[in-house]
C-alpha cells in the first residue's frame, strides 16, 4: 500500500496562474508519486506556496490540468471534490488553528464534521493523533494562543492527519524552528509518512529536510520545474539557478 | 464492504477474527463489536485476536484494534495479536504507546456552586474594571502632562486623522437620528399634551429634554456604538498581531501614541456632534410642531426663548466631554485586554460598548443629581 511505486497521486500538466499582469506559474508540469515524499523549492516569491494553493483549489488558475487520484478536478461534481478534498491534509504555514477552539477541539473538528464517532472514541483518538505528533495529552485542553511555535505546526499536523489523508500539504513545515526542533519534525514526518503511508508535498527552505526525509525534489524557477530527481540529480543539475542554491554558501 | 468482528469461544479461550475494512465510517459499528467482545472478557483466560482479515486499515481502525487490546490486557487476559503486515505492526505500535490518562475533563462543580463562583466572578471583575479605569486615567493624565511640557511629541495628525474619522464622518448619521429622536418626542407631546389643552407646554418639554438630556445621551450612545467599537477592535488587532509590544520595544509609549490622539479626538468631537445633534432635534421638534401640531415656527421660537436659558444648554453640553472620556477610555482599555484569539476580540468589542454605554447613562444620572442639588 505505501510501495513507492510509479503511481501518480498528484498530475499537474501546463499549469498557468497569475495575478492580474504577472504570471506567476508559467506552464509547469509536474508528477508526486504515491508515498514518496517531494519537496519543492524555489526562490522567496516563485511560487512555491502559490502552487500548493492552486492544487488544493484556493487559486484559481488560467489554464493547466491537476488531476489528484487520476480525479481531474475541473470536470468532477462537488459531491466528488469534497470526496478528494478529505482524501488530503494541509499544514499552513501559520498553523491556522482555530483560536477561539482547544488543542483538542481543533484536532476533532474534522472528525466532527464528516465522521460519526461517539465523544469517548472522538476524545481517545484526537489524544493518539496528539500522541504520534509527539506532544503530551497535557496539550489537548490549551488554547492555540498558549503555545509555542514548534508546538503550534505540531498541533497543525496532527490536525492535518485527523482524517487520514493519504496526501498530505506542508507548506515551510521547519520554518521558524530551531535546528533540533526542525530535525525532530523531519524524522516526525518521516516515521508518520512510514507508518501511515502518507504522500507528502512539503514546500521547504530548509536544506537539512531536503537531504534527510525528502526522497524526490523540484526546484521552481521562472514559473517552471527546472529539475526534478533525487538529491542527486539536483547537485548535478546545471541550471544556474539549482547550482546557486545547492552549491551556495548555505550548501554542504 | 462491510467491518465485522468474529468471535469463537472454546476451552476459556477467546479467538477474534477481525474482517472487512477498519475504518472511519465504520467506526461506530466497529466501537460496539469491540464493547460487545471485550464483555465477554469475564471467564476466558487467553485472547487470539487474528486481524489478517483486515482489508482496510485506518488510524480509528487501529486505534480500536488497539483499545480491544488494552482493554483485554487490563483485564488479566494474555492478548496476543496476529497477522499484521510489517506496516500494520508499526501503525499499531505506535498508536498503542498513546498515553490517555489526563484525557479525563475538569471534574464539574455543583450547579449552585458553579453559579456563586460566576456571580463572584463578576462582581470581582466589576472592581477590576473600576480599577483599569482609573489606571488609564491616571496613564493618560501623566502622558497628557508629558506632552504639554514637550509639545514637540504631540502627535497633531494623528488626532485630526480621528477627528475626522469620529466627528466629521459622524456628522449627517448623528443629525439624522437626532432630528428624528426630536420630531418623534414633538410628536408625542403635541398629542397627548393636545388632550388638556397645553399644545404650547410641548415646545417648553422639547426645549429643556433636548438640551439638557437627550441631546447629549443620544449622541453618546452613538458614538459608543460607533466610534468606541471601532477603537476597541482596532487597538485588539494591533495587541494581537504583537503591534502594542512592537511599540513598547522601541521606547514609545503605547498610550501616548494610539490612545491618547485617539480619546482626545473624541473629547473634542463628541461636544460638537452634541451641539449639532441637539441643534437637528430642535429643528425636527419645531418642525412637527409646526406641520402636525399648528404652532408657527414664530410662536415656537418665542416661547422656546421663555423656556429655556444659556443655562439649560450649558447643563447639557458641560457633560459631553466627560462621556467623551468615559468611552474613550473603556473602548482603549478593553481594547488592550485582547489576548489571542479571534473569539477574545469579539467578546471584548462587546464588553466596550455595553460597558461605555452603561457608564454614560450611570454619569447621566450622577449629573443629575449634582445639577438639581446646586439648583440649576
Amino acid at each position: 500500500m505505501a510501495a513507492t511505486g510509479n503511481e501518480v497521486a498528484i498530475r499537474v500538466r501546463d499549469l498557468v496562474v497569475g495575478f492580474g499582469d504577472t504570471t506567476v506559474l508559467d506552464h509547469l508540469s509536474i508528477d508526486v508519486f504515491r508515498g514518496e515524499i517531494l519537496g519543492f523549492v524555489g526562490g522567496s516569491g516563485a511560487g512555491k506556496s502559490v502552487l500548493m494553493r492552486t492544487i488544493i483549489g484556493l487559486l484559481p488558475k488560467r489554464a493547466g490540468t491537476i488531476e489528484v487520484f487520476g480525479v481531474d478536478l475541473d470536470r468532477v461534481t462537488d459531491t466528488e471534490r469534497r470526496e478528494t478534498e478529505r482524501r488530503w491534509g494541509i499544514l499552513f504555514q501559520q498553523g491556522a488553528l482555530f483560536s477561539s477552539l482547544t488543542v483538542r477541539q481543533n484536532i476533532q473538528f474534522p472528525m466532527r464534521e464528516f465522521l460519526d464517532l461517539s465523544d469517548r472514541l472522538l476524545d481517545e483518538v484526537a489524544m493518539v493523533k496528539l500522541d504520534m505528533v509527539g506532544l503530551g495529552p497535557d496539550v489537548g485542553d490549551k488554547f492555540p494562543s498558549e503555545l509555542s511555535g514548534g508546538m503550534t505546526k505540531r498541533v497543525a499536523l496532527a490536525r492535518a492527519l485527523a482524517l487520514d489523508p493519504e496526501i498530505v500539504f506542508l507548506d515551510e513545515p521547519t520554518s521558524g524552528l530551531d535546528p533540533i526542533g526542525a530535525g525532530e519534525f523531519d524524522d516526525l514526518i518521516r516515521t508518520l509518512q512510514r507508518t501511515l503511508g502518507l504522500t507528502v508535498f512539503m514546500v521547504t527552505h530548509d536544506l537539512d529536510s531536503l537531504n534527510t526525509v525528502c526522497d524526490r525534489i523540484a526546484a521552481l524557477s521562472d514559473g517552471q520545474v527546472v529539475a526534478a530527481g533525487p538529491m542527486t540529480a539536483m547537485l548535478a543539475s546545471e541550471h544556474p539557478w539549482v547550482r546557486a542554491y545547492f552549491h551556495g554558501k548555505r550548501a554542504r | 464492504m462491510e467491518a465485522d468482528l468474529k468471535s469463537t469461544m472454546s476451552d476459556r479461550r477467546l479467538a477474534l477474527a477481525a474482517v472487512g475494512a477498519w475504518v472511519a465510517p465504520h467506526a461506530g459499528d466497529l466501537e460496539a463489536l469491540i464493547d460487545r467482545a471485550s464483555r465477554t472478557g469475564r471467564e476466558v483466560e487467553a485472547v487470539d485476536i487474528d486481524a489478517a482479515a483486515i482489508d482496510r486499515l485506518d488510524t480509528i481502525g487501529a486505534w480500536l484494534l488497539a483499545r480491544l487490546v488494552r482493554t483485554f490486557t487490563e483485564q488479566g487476559c494474555d492478548t496476543r495479536l496476529l497477522g499484521l503486515s510489517e506496516q500494520r505492526r508499526r501503525l499499531l505500535d505506535e498508536i498503542g504507546r498513546a498515553n490517555l490518562e489526563p484525557a479525563s475533563r475538569p471534574a464539574r462543580d455543583h450547579p449552585i456552586r458553579a453559579a456563586l463562583v460566576v456571580v463572584g466572578r463578576s462582581v470581582a471583575g466589576l472592581g477590576w474594571d473600576l480599577l483599569h479605569f482609573m489606571q488609564m486615567l491616571g496613564e493618560l493624565s501623566a502622558v497628557l502632562m508629558r506632552v504639554l511640557v514637550r509639545p514637540r511629541r504631540f502627535r497633531f495628525t494623528s488626532v485630526v486623522h480621528h477627528l475626522d474619522r469620529v466627528g466629521w464622518r459622524a456628522v449627517p448619521i448623528m443629525v439624522l437620528i437626532t432630528f428624528l429622536i426630536g420630531s418623534i418626542i414633538a410628536q408625542q407631546g403635541i398629542f397627548h399634551f393636545r388632550r388638556f389643552g397645553a399644545d404650547l407646554y410641548v415646545v417648553d418639554m422639547v426645549g429643556i429634554l433636548i438640551l439638557r438630556e437627550i441631546g447629549v445621551l443620544i449622541v453618546t450612545i452613538m458614538v459608543a456604538g460607533r466610534s468606541g467599537s471601532a477603537y476597541t477592535a482596532e487597538l485588539g488587532a494591533m495587541k494581537m498581531r504583537e503591534e502594542v509590544d512592537a511599540l513598547r520595544t522601541m521606547g514609545i509609549d503605547p498610550v501616548e501614541v494610539l490612545i491618547l490622539p485617539r480619546i482626545l479626538a473624541l473629547v473634542i468631537a463628541v461636544p460638537l456632534l452634541s451641539f449639532l445633534g441637539s441643534m437637528a432635534a430642535l429643528y425636527g421638534g419645531g418642525l412637527v410642531c409646526w406641520l402636525y401640531g399648528g404652532i408657527s415656527p414664530d410662536n415656537f421660537l418665542t416661547r422656546l426663548k421663555e423656556a429655556i436659558s444659556l443655562d439649560t444648554f450649558e447643563v447639557g453640553i458641560i457633560k459631553a466631554p466627560f462621556m467623551a472620556l468615559i468611552i474613550g477610555i473603556v473602548a482603549c482599555v478593553e481594547g488592550l485586554k485582547v489576548q489571542g484569539s479571534a473569539e477574545s476580540l469579539g467578546s471584548q468589542t462587546t464588553a466596550s460598548v455595553v460597558k461605555s454605554i452603561f457608564a454614560v447613562i450611570v454619569l447621566d444620572g450622577l449629573f443629575a443629581i449634582f445639577f438639581a442639588s446646586i439648583g440649576k
